[in-house]
């Protein structure tokens, strides 16, 4: 299966500032493919680039086989883009904008989507009456509306309440099944995480690393966090050493340890309260989170 | 079409539904023709003749220099247009439509204008109603091109601001609405044939009111028709999509272009 967006040796620079420094990556089509990285990374240059707002300085860039810089007028109807900012005009209402871009786009509006995303009440609402996040959904309903093969989602669900964030992310999920890329730019770690099928964090203008989100996290050195609570407490001295533990603290009634090895910690735990005549009541282990990887690979400031 | 239609029964709703627009559209050449009418035939009897023109050209002018520039420089800094170039929506419709919707808005207001100034102020009509038409859509289009050339060129709200009160100033003061050009100094008279103002007073004077032109009218309406060609060719070739990091296709110092064919007026005609 052929990339649906190729992305070779890409650079770009405003005057001696470098903001994407040769990258190369491809994204598979139906992914959901994350793209994380701090403030000044380059994730808002390479999505400009890549939706065709802005020319590479150079290296090339394929959409959907096309060159967003020179194919522009073809690529409309294949990509949709919610922008970060909203770039509404302040006046439109919502059934207006639906109306006004679908016709640009040459399909039916699609009422149906601000029903989905709750917008329904407001439909006839000036877009500046709207809160951040009816705004947010607003967009994220135009962008889709054209049923686009490429959609770019920039911190889609900044803004949104529970509820809204749910509906987004089943929303997104449908739109993969009906075999649209998604291209989600986020500091949303957990959302990241949840949602992609891969992430690239950027870094500097840089690729830090590129991979599943558990293939990211397994690459850490971060520590695995088992929690540990019984029934006679027999393992709440914190004296108490087991292998591969770096450090252990105790909340509320579960001793916390923190092991870079969680097989033999595992087992030696687990033996030492059967051996106490002791029962467990919890157990949780749970993995470095992409969010600890992303700190691991930002805080150092080097790519790994 | 559909796509035309749409965006054009949008941005003429804008025009009335934004509060800044609705100023710029009626209330204020509506209230300022009312304020005229009333006051200045009292001190000045011979303006009876001109409110008609005069308060059709100052329309023209608060609705175009005043009213259009804006919204282009806020839609361009808060991302609209980047929002729109995604989209597909050609930067001819970003440019043209505003234009001409604001150029619907001024049928509406000088139909006002031409309905109530003679119950009002027992006002004369216009002798020559084609006329009357070309001299509108001419002093529209030239203003209009004017206003969205104003917008594409100023990098900030305040900046657009300024470029249009450079222009609207001198043309409520030189342009022939309160004193006529005949009496103005001959250097300010030469001067104030810059501005499409002096231009459509001319025109109006001469060919649709039945008085005197004080240069050739219809050499008037040329400059204001090719002024409106120049204003829009401009806006088209230095328009860009967004404030940031862009690198714009010519200098915003060729806007000054647009006074090309009032140059050539002042020694022609």
């Amino acid at each position: 299966m052929d990339p649906v967006i190729e992305i070779r040796d890409f650079s770009k620079t405003y005057g001696d500032f470098v903001a994407v420094n040769r990258i190369s990556l491809d994204v598979m089509p139906g992914e959901i493919f994350g793209l994380l990285g701090p403030n000044g990374a380059g994730k808002t240059s390479t999505l400009e680039c890549l939706e065709g707002l802005r020319a590479p300085s150079c290296g090339s860039l394929r959409v959907a086989g096309l060159d967003p810089a020179r194919d522009f007028k073809k690529l409309k109807n294949i990509i949709g883009v919610q922008l970060q900012s909203s770039g509404m005009p302040e006046a439109i209402t919502p059934v207006e904008a639906m109306k006004f871009f679908c016709a640009y786009h040459a399909v039916s509006p699609r009422f149906d989507l601000l029903d989905r995303l709750a917008l329904n009440e407001k439909r006839d609402t000036a877009f500046y009456e709207l809160s951040a996040g009816q705004q947010r959904r607003l967009v994220l309903a135009l962008a889709a509306a054209h049923k686009p093969q490429i959609l770019f989602l920039d911190e889609p669900t900044a803004g949104l309440d529970v509820a809204s964030r749910v509906e987004l992310h089943d929303l997104m999920r449908e739109l993969q099944a009906g075999g649209t890329t998604i291209i989600l730019a986020t500091h949303d770690m957990a959302e990241a995480d949840e949602m992609s099928d891969r992430v690239a964090i950027l870094l500097g203008g840089n690729i830090a690393t590129v991979g599943t989100p558990m293939e990211i996290t397994a690459a850490g050195a971060g520590l695995t966090k088992i929690s540990v609570h019984t029934q006679n407490s027999c393992i709440s001295d914190p004296n108490l050493t087991f292998p591969a533990v770096d450090r252990c603290v105790v909340k509320d009634e579960y001793m916390i340890y923190y092991s870079h090895d969680i097989g033999p910690t595992l087992t030696a735990i687990i033996e030492f309260i059967h051996l106490q005549a002791d029962t467990l009541i919890d157990l949780r282990v749970e993995r470095p989170s992409l969010e600890d990887r992303f700190l691991e690979i930002t805080g150092k400031g080097t790519i790994p | 079409m559909i796509a035309f239609v749409n965006h054009f029964s949008f941005e003429f709703r804008s025009g009335i539904r934004n509060k800044q627009m609705l100023l710029m559209n009626y209330l204020f050449p509506l209230g300022f023709y009312l304020m005229m009418g009333f006051i200045m035939p009292a001190i000045n009897p011979p303006f009876r003749q001109s409110i008609i023109p005069a308060m059709v050209v100052f329309s023209i002018l608060a609705a175009t220099l005043l009213g259009l520039p804006d919204p282009l420089v806020n839609a361009r800094e808060n991302g609209v247009f980047r929002n729109y170039k995604i989209n597909g929506i050609p930067s001819s419709s970003i440019l043209a439509i505003p234009a001409m919707t604001t150029m619907l808005h001024l049928v509406l207001v000088t139909a006002i204008i031409i309905i109530t100034a003679p119950l009002l102020f027992d006002a004369p009509l216009p002798q020559n109603w084609f006329a009357s038409i070309l001299v509108f859509l001419a002093m529209s289009f030239a203003c209009a091109g004017l206003g969205v050339l104003i917008g594409v060129v100023s990098p900030n709200s305040r900046m657009s601001v300024l470029w249009s009160q450079v222009v609207f100033v001198p043309s409520m003061l030189l342009g022939g609405l309160m004193i006529p050009n005949n009496l103005l100094p001959d250097v300010a008279a030469k001067i104030a044939q810059l501005l499409p103002a002096t231009q459509a007073m001319n025109a109006f004077n001469g060919l649709a009111m039945d008085g005197v032109a004080d240069f050739s009218p219809w050499g008037s309406v040329a400059v204001l028709i090719s002024s409106g060609v120049f204003a829009f060719a401009l806006s088209a070739y230095l328009f860009s999509w967004d404030n940031r990091n862009s690198t714009r296709r010519g200098n915003p110092a060729l806007a000054f272009l647009v006074f090309l064919p009032s140059v050539i007026g002042i020694f022609t005609l």
